[in-house]
């Protein structure tokens, strides 16, 4: 009896904090794998790394949440950057470009949103298109050509440190810490969780199902945008090539946290350790000159491993 | 799991020694099927009491009742999808197991349903052989074979259709054909058929009572329910009336009257489980008028303070009238008034400003987040009012109004930060209702409230419903339980074929009348 309820309470732990397991277990075995593993520079590193992908997955959690999916948050990240240094480039008003580039982040979640929600196409098809047709516009603005600046102030985004700690990194935690608090202390969190859940209740619930998907896509493109100033930042350059696959690695940080792909589960922390989960893995395997190639593989194997044990702990519970 | 492949085996060439292959559609006149004393129970009902019910080669046996009356848990015993609990079925004499859909198939029980199980964009021949292609070939398929087999075959039966033609392209009508030439190559013997009707045209009806008529003459079994007494008079020669899970007539149509089959229908005991009643009617609160041009359904009013039953059969349209009411679905043309003033109510959001809740039929489904918590769920509808200036959730008002209403609806949870999904049906049933109480809604529709939840839940549900009116809350009550909507309510509309055909004072009507305008025979007792 005992056994059992102990056993019952591991497994309903695990598929909880699966994620964190996960971390631990690779925390450790990276650290005997390797002796620049745990150093501060190399943990800066790693942290520098993850930030961009930890603050997509903040906005592709909600998304996730409310049972869409976002695919067009690499394209999304170039067409601001490019947007963005077009700005800097013609104005010399740094700030301004890092405002506007963010807003080109928002007003693409905006159009993902208008699609899905309104237009009810289904997600994956419509950010498909935008995931096009934002690559499009990114490369009319620059005509294909990177955009070069080595000078400005803008680069203190990307490039700077405060006490220490990469400004990229320092933005990470406040993204992360504000969208989880939206996510639970807010109407609009609750909402998500609804719509994702039971969209039908929750529009007989008198719930404005179509809003809610609406800002969740353009939340998500906000966040992506912040993430395209950062990129650019630390790129010194806005290339409308940049972020090519951006949307696999944040997808996968949000499934490796445990949200459900299913909708009306997840949090935004788990995504934050699904994001560690893969840059650790990254890291780790070129501390100990895995080719690049293999990494990739690796991480795919990763991923199915991931939602099979989460699959299987639920299914337990 | 080898014992069970083996009686299946064993079922299986039971059945093809009573059917030989090759003689359809010519069948064995002197086939039969029989339920001896089924029973069957599920938690807190029992849908099944001894129930006796025979068909022959060559009859069409109509088997009648009341919403849970047990006819579809008797279909599903004959389907396989469910076991009796006791009792025999016997086929040409010799006793069966109808273990799973596969087992009934096999011994020739083919039944068709409301919703048709076709695939839409194969064709006609593609779908008569659907899971038996192999039949034909383990690799390509051979499709001109194929298309010749299904003419052969509806030839044989007297079918008159393309089968090239993918199948979401043919009539409704057409398409029951397809699925009775499916169930007659499977060598079937007894066709079940579940409302053949009620989404055909009467040119369809005829057709299909002709091919219902040949079926028969050439010594198929048919089993035939419906709500439609006039299409029993004409089709059946046999008919079986079940109430209560329990047959209480079974004989020859001729020998039995429409209103006389109706009596018998209906008739539950009203138990003294349900409080007694204080009308508490005020003033009128919502006025929903049919749309201009409508002149068979009549104007439905609800008073603040008062019980207003909605009857009908399933499909009467009871349950799209409410979603329409609330803006869940598209609006018919019905004008909606509010104390008076017209209202345009375009969605449940725009509802829940008027103060109008729902507790839909379904709750799973459209009741509750499952995988959210008590607290989650109940607070959905308030988290407007909930939040402040910048959208933060008051956390310790939402945890005062949730548990609030927990103990008032004395709902049985550990806390309120349990998932729904693990809660009991009757506990989730009394949250769903908690999400528009703790809005304080001027009015709440219930839509079949007491379905599938215990006895106690129910009598706690019906005391609720007193309070709610009592507190002037006016309360619009969807069910197919006539003695509960006839102990409920305060007056009652009866709905058949989509429109409100008759306002009756519950006082003073019975569960003869009720159902005499739900089955639409509006002149009381001569049909």
């Amino acid at each position: 009896m005992t056994d059992k309820l102990s056993s019952q309470f591991v497994t309903r732990y695990l598929s909880r904090y699966g994620s964190v397991v996960m971390l631990a277990v690779l925390v450790i075995l990276m650290s005997f794998a390797s002796k620049q593993f745990l150093t501060v520079d190399n943990l800066t590193n790693v942290a520098r790394q993850v930030s961009i992908f930890a603050i997509i997955g903040a906005g592709m959690t909600f998304v996730i949440i409310t049972a869409g999916i976002d695919l067009s948050v690499g394209s999304i990240v170039a067409l601001s950057a490019c947007v963005g240094m077009t700005v800097i480039d013609r104005t010399e008003m740094d700030f301004l470009g890092i405002g506007i580039g963010i807003l080109v982040g928002a007003l693409c979640g905006a159009a993902n949103g208008t699609v899905v929600a309104w237009f009810r196409i289904p997600p994956f098809i419509a950010t498909l298109a935008g995931l096009t047709v934002f690559r499009g516009l990114s490369l009319v603005i620059t005509d294909g050509i990177p955009i070069i600046r080595f000078t400005g102030s803008f680069r203190f985004i990307g490039q700077g440190m405060i006490g220490g700690i990469p400004v990229p990194v320092i933005i990470m935690a406040i993204v992360v810490t504000a969208t989880q608090i939206l996510l639970r202390r807010t109407a609009f969190g609750a909402y998500v969780y609804a719509v994702g859940g039971n969209e039908e209740a929750a529009r007989l619930s008198g719930i404005k199902v179509a809003w809610i998907k609406f800002w969740s896509y353009v939340l998500c493109g906000f966040l992506t945008g912040i993430s395209g100033m950062i990129l650019m930042a630390r790129l010194s350059s806005a290339q409308p090539a940049v972020g090519e696959g951006f949307e696999l690695d944040a997808i996968a940080a949000v499934v490796l946290g445990g949200t459900s792909l299913m909708g009306g589960r997840g949090a935004v922390w788990s995504t934050l350790i699904g994001a560690l989960v893969i840059g650790i893995l990254g890291n780790g395997m070129n501390l100990m000159g895995v080719h690049s190639h293999y990494q990739l593989v690796a991480k795919g194997v990763l991923i199915v491993l991931a939602v099979l044990l989460d699959n299987y702990l639920k299914k337990r519970r | 799991m080898s014992s069970s492949s083996s009686s299946n085996r064993l079922i299986a060439s039971d059945a093809s020694e009573a059917v030989r292959p090759g003689d359809s559609p010519g069948r064995n006149s002197r086939s039969s099927l029989v339920l001896e004393n089924i029973s069957k129970t599920f938690p807190g009902v029992q849908a099944l009491k001894n129930v006796f019910f025979e068909v022959k080669g060559g009859e069409v046996h109509a088997l009648i009742g009341e919403n849970g009356a047990g006819k579809s848990t008797l279909l599903k015993i004959l389907s396989g999808a469910h076991q009796a609990d006791a009792g025999v079925i016997r086929i040409n004499g010799r006793q069966v197991v109808i273990e799973d859909p596969r087992a009934a198939r096999k011994l020739g029980i083919a039944i068709i349903y409301q919703e048709l199980m076709l695939v839409p964009w194969l064709n006609v021949a593609h779908n008569l052989y659907l899971g038996r292609e192999t039949h034909f070939s383990r690799g390509l398929l051979p499709l001109q074979r194929m298309v010749a087999g299904a003419r052969d075959e509806l030839q044989k039966i007297g079918i008159d259709l393309d089968p090239t033609v993918p199948v979401a392209e043919l009539g409704m009508a057409e398409q029951q054909m397809v699925e009775i030439a499916r169930a007659l190559i499977e060598n079937a013997q007894f066709l079940l058929m579940d409302e053949p009707t009620a989404s055909l045209t009467e040119r369809e009806i005829e057709i299909l009572f002709e091919k219902i008529k040949v079926l028969r003459d050439s010594g198929v079994a048919i089993v035939y329910i419906s709500h439609r007494l006039e299409e029993i008079q004409k089709i059946a020669d046999r008919v079986t009336v079940l109430r209560d899970g329990e047959v209480v007539h079974s004989g020859a149509v001729a020998d039995a009257t429409m209103s006389d089959l109706i009596s018998k229908m209906v008739g539950r005991p009203i138990s003294s489980h349900f409080p007694a009643r204080t009308p508490a009617k005020g003033q009128e609160l919502l006025r929903v008028e049919p749309s201009p041009g409508n002149t068979r359904s009549r104007a439905v009013v609800v008073h603040a303070g008062e019980v207003v039953g909605l009857a009908g059969l399933v499909g009467a349209g009871r349950t799209d009238w409410a979603w329409r009411l609330i803006g869940a679905a598209p609006a018919r043309g019905e004008r909606t008034f509010l104390s008076g003033r017209p209202v345009e109510i375009s969605s449940p959001y725009r509802a829940r400003e008027l103060g109008i809740g729902m507790v839909p039929e379904n709750r799973k489904d459209h009741g509750l987040v499952l995988a959210r918590t008590v607290r989650e769920n109940m607070s959905m509808t308030i988290l407007d009012r909930l939040a402040n200036w910048c959208g933060f959730i008051n956390l310790s008002n939402q945890s005062n109004s949730c548990s609030l209403y927990v103990d008032r609806l004395n709902i049985r949870c550990s806390s309120d930060a349990v998932e729904c999904g693990t809660l009991s049906g009757g506990n989730q049933q009394k949250i769903v209702l908690a999400k528009w109480l703790v809005r304080d809604c001027r009015m709440i529709i219930l839509d079949e409230p007491t379905r599938g939840i215990d006895v106690g839940t129910k009598s706690e549900m019906y005391k609720l419903i007193n309070e709610l009116s009592q507190d002037h809350k006016a309360i619009v009550l969807i069910s197919s339980d006539l003695p509960e909507l006839l102990s409920m309510s305060d007056r009652i509309y009866v709905m058949h074929l989509g429109d409100f055909v008759a306002e009756l004072d519950a006082r003073e009507t019975n569960q003869e009348e009720v159902m005499h305008f739900a089955f639409g025979y509006f002149d009381r007792g001569s049909p």
